[in-house]
Order: structure tokens, then C-alpha cells, then sequence
């Protein structure tokens, strides 16, 4: 029994180091990952329970990645679960990072890194705008003028009046719940 | 105290970024370059485009990076714990109410009306990026000597790269990288 334990938070671990180190393009990826390792893989989980935990995961704050390595450590193992998988999943960046950091530090100043990160700008700018541009679609295709509404007014007080994101968050949030309960309330009524 | 600092920084950027990666983002920017001053704009730029080069949520490379580069190894220790302790409590809390009543209407309301809000924010974030980076002065105007115009043609033709011929952004990245690398050599040369 404790043996067998020991072998599943093995497993949680490499499983989600694995996925961590090699997951390039962010979040939804490694859910996808981790759903291919735990359902199709181990058959440790079931389909169905695997997209409540995806939608966990997604409606969470913080990296999905973690979310999503959080959501199944708890599933398979309790706490301990979610030590060890969290621990997997953030490793990886972690030691990554430190050593750019590192690198970085000794480099920045160097003519060519230099002229390699400025203009990697430029791509990284393109990159993030073409992201934007992919969700505002999403965003427009729902033809909700309130949610447009909103996209517009948030903008406008973060990048012209600066005010601080969190509470545009925060405020939105509320306003998100409001609507919600009219709407739940027209519904019933 | 610097630890705490970090370990609440990244504690809120935890706590507050909702819809993956890109959404930590502005956050990061707003603790880091805003609020505290830790990076330039220049090396918040920089840390984004190594986050996408390499493997790992952005909110996690920017705390390693920013609690190394302003603490060491202790300081990245304590930014990584607060950015990952919101998502145990949350993670863990949403499960629980998940079992009980197993649809949540009131959250998915919710997180569809902070969509269009985190998109508004990466957009602003993302111009904090590009606007630097094409003008010389850090806001837009047309005044001579200020567009760096080099630099508006690696944009485009990163948008083409990426939205016609589907490259791979990183190889995107590169590419331009490559390009103001040799555009330096030639101008110092020349020079």
C-alpha cells in the first residue's frame, strides 16, 4: 500500500516535470498533455472527470500549466499530491530561468546579445499583438456589446489613465457577478 | 524586507492573473516596472521574449528571473512561492465547490466578462512592448528621428511571418534578432 503510494507520487512527479521542461506555447498545450499522459496513458483518470478538472484548471487564477498539475495531484494523491506535482511542474522553469538569469546578468551588455534582444523586440511585439488580435476575434464573435463595451473601457483606464490592473480586475469581476445574478434571476423569472 | 516583497508581488500576480499565460503579463508589469522598479521597460521586454523561448508559464519565469536579477536565488525562491500560492488555494477550492454542485454558472458569467478585460490588458502590455522599440523616445510621434523605421519593417514582416506563412513565433523571434544582428555589423562596419 505505502509502496504503491510512493510509485503514484513518482510517477505524478516525473510525469509533470516531463511536461513542464518540454511544453513550449503555453497552457492550453499542457492540458492537452496532461490529459493524453493521466486519461489516454495511465488511465489513472476518466475522460469526464478529466474536462471538469480542465475547466477547473482554465477558471482558476495563475499559469494553467500549474493549475492543471495541481488539479491532478489532488485527484491522485491528497495534498501530498499537489506538492509534489507543483513541484514538478515549476522545477523546470525555474532552473531554466536562474540560469538565464545568471547569463543574462553577465551578457546584457554585450554588443551582440544586445543587438539580438532589440530586435527580437520587434518579433516578440508581433508575436503578442497576433495573440491579442486571435482573442479579440473570439471576443467580437460572441456579438455581446457589453463585453465590448468592456474591452474598451478597461483598455482606455489602463493604457491612458494608468490605473492599476488589479483593480480593473477586480472591478470588472464585480461587475461580471452582477450580471450574472440579474441574468440567473431573468432566467427563473 | 525584499523576500516578502517579492513573495507578495508575485502573490498578487498569482492571485489576480485569470485566462493563462499572457494574462500575467500586465501584472508582472505593473508590480514589477510600475510598482517596485525592479526592471526597465528594456528588460521586462527582454524577459517576455525569453518566457517565450523557453518552456514554463510566463508568471513563473518572471518571478525566477525577477527575484534572481533583484535577490538571488533566495529572492527567485520566494517570488515562485507566492506566484504558485494562489493557484494551490484557488485550484483546491474550485474542486471542492465543483464536487458539491458540479456546474458553476455564477464563475463561467463571471470569466466571460473578464475576457474582454485581460485582452485589453495584454494589448496595453504588448504596447508597452512595440512602442519603445519603434520609437526612440518611448511615445508615439512622428517627429524626424524619432521612428526607428528599421524596426517598424521587422514588426511587419514578423505580422507577415507569422500570419501568412505561419512560422513558429520563436523562429519568428529569431529571425528578427538575426536581423538587427546584422543590420549592428553592417552599420559599425560601414561606420
Amino acid at each position: 500500500m505505502g509502496e504503491k503510494k510512493t510509485a503514484v507520487l513518482k510517477k505524478l512527479f516525473f510525469s509533470t516535470l516531463y511536461l513542464s521542461a518540454f511544453t513550449f506555447g503555453g497552457g492550453y498545450v499542457i492540458v492537452t498533455l496532461l490529459k493524453r499522459k493521466f486519461v489516454d496513458e495511465l488511465h489513472w483518470i476518466e475522460e469526464d472527470e478529466m474536462l471538469d478538472y480542465v475547466a477547473i484548471a482554465q477558471s482558476s487564477p495563475g499559469p494553467i500549466a500549474v493549475n492543471g498539475a495541481i488539479v491532478v495531484g489532488y485527484q491522485l494523491a491528497g495534498l501530498k499530491g499537489v506538492l509534489v506535482s507543483v513541484l514538478g511542474a515549476i522545477l523546470p522553469p525555474f532552473v531554466i530561468l536562474t540560469v538565464v538569469s545568471f547569463f543574462y546578468s553577465a551578457f546584457k551588455d554585450n554588443f551582440a546579445i544586445q543587438a539580438l534582444l532589440s530586435g527580437m523586440r520587434a518579433g516578440v511585439s508581433a508575436v503578442i499583438l497576433s495573440i491579442v488580435w486571435d482573442m479579440f476575434l473570439g471576443v467580437l464573435k460572441g456579438k455581446d456589446w457589453v463585453l465590448l463595451l468592456i474591452m474598451a473601457i478597461t483598455f482606455v483606464l489602463n493604457y491612458f489613465v494608468h490605473i492599476n490592473v488589479i483593480w480593473l480586475i477586480l472591478g470588472t469581476a464585480l461587475f461580471g457577478v452582477v450580471r450574472a445574478l440579474v441574468r440567473q434571476r431573468g432566467g427563473k423569472g | 524586507m525584499i523576500y516578502l516583497q517579492l513573495f507578495l508581488a508575485f502573490l498578487q500576480i498569482g492571485a489576480f492573473s485569470f485566462g493563462g499565460g499572457y494574462a500575467a503579463m500586465p501584472l508582472i508589469r505593473e508590480q514589477v516596472i510600475l510598482h517596485y522598479g525592479w526592471l526597465s521597460e528594456a528588460d521586462f521586454a527582454n524577459l517576455v521574449t525569453i518566457s517565450e523561448m523557453t518552456p514554463g508559464p510566463i508568471a513563473i519565469n518572471g518571478a525566477t528571473f525577477v527575484g534572481n536579477q533583484v535577490a538571488g536565488i533566495l529572492g527567485a525562491l520566494a517570488a515562485t512561492a507566492g506566484c504558485v500560492l494562489p493557484s494551490c488555494v484557488f485550484v483546491s477550492l474550485l474542486a471542492l465547490l465543483y464536487k458539491k454542485y458540479h456546474e458553476m454558472p455564477l464563475l463561467k458569467g463571471v470569466l466571460g466578462t473578464l475576457r474582454p478585460a485581460v485582452v485589453s490588458m495584454i494589448l496595453a502590455a504588448g504596447l508597452g512592448i512595440l512602442i519603445p522599440t519603434i520609437f526612440t523616445t518611448g511615445t508615439v510621434s512622428f517627429v524626424a528621428g524619432n521612428v526607428q523605421w528599421r524596426f517598424v519593417l521587422y514588426f511587419i514582416g514578423c505580422l507577415v511571418l507569422l500570419r501568412k506563412w505561419k512560422l513558429n513565433p520563436i523562429l519568428v523571434m529569431v529571425i528578427s534578432g538575426v536581423c538587427e544582428l546584422g543590420m549592428q555589423c553592417v552599420l559599425r562596419f560601414a561606420g
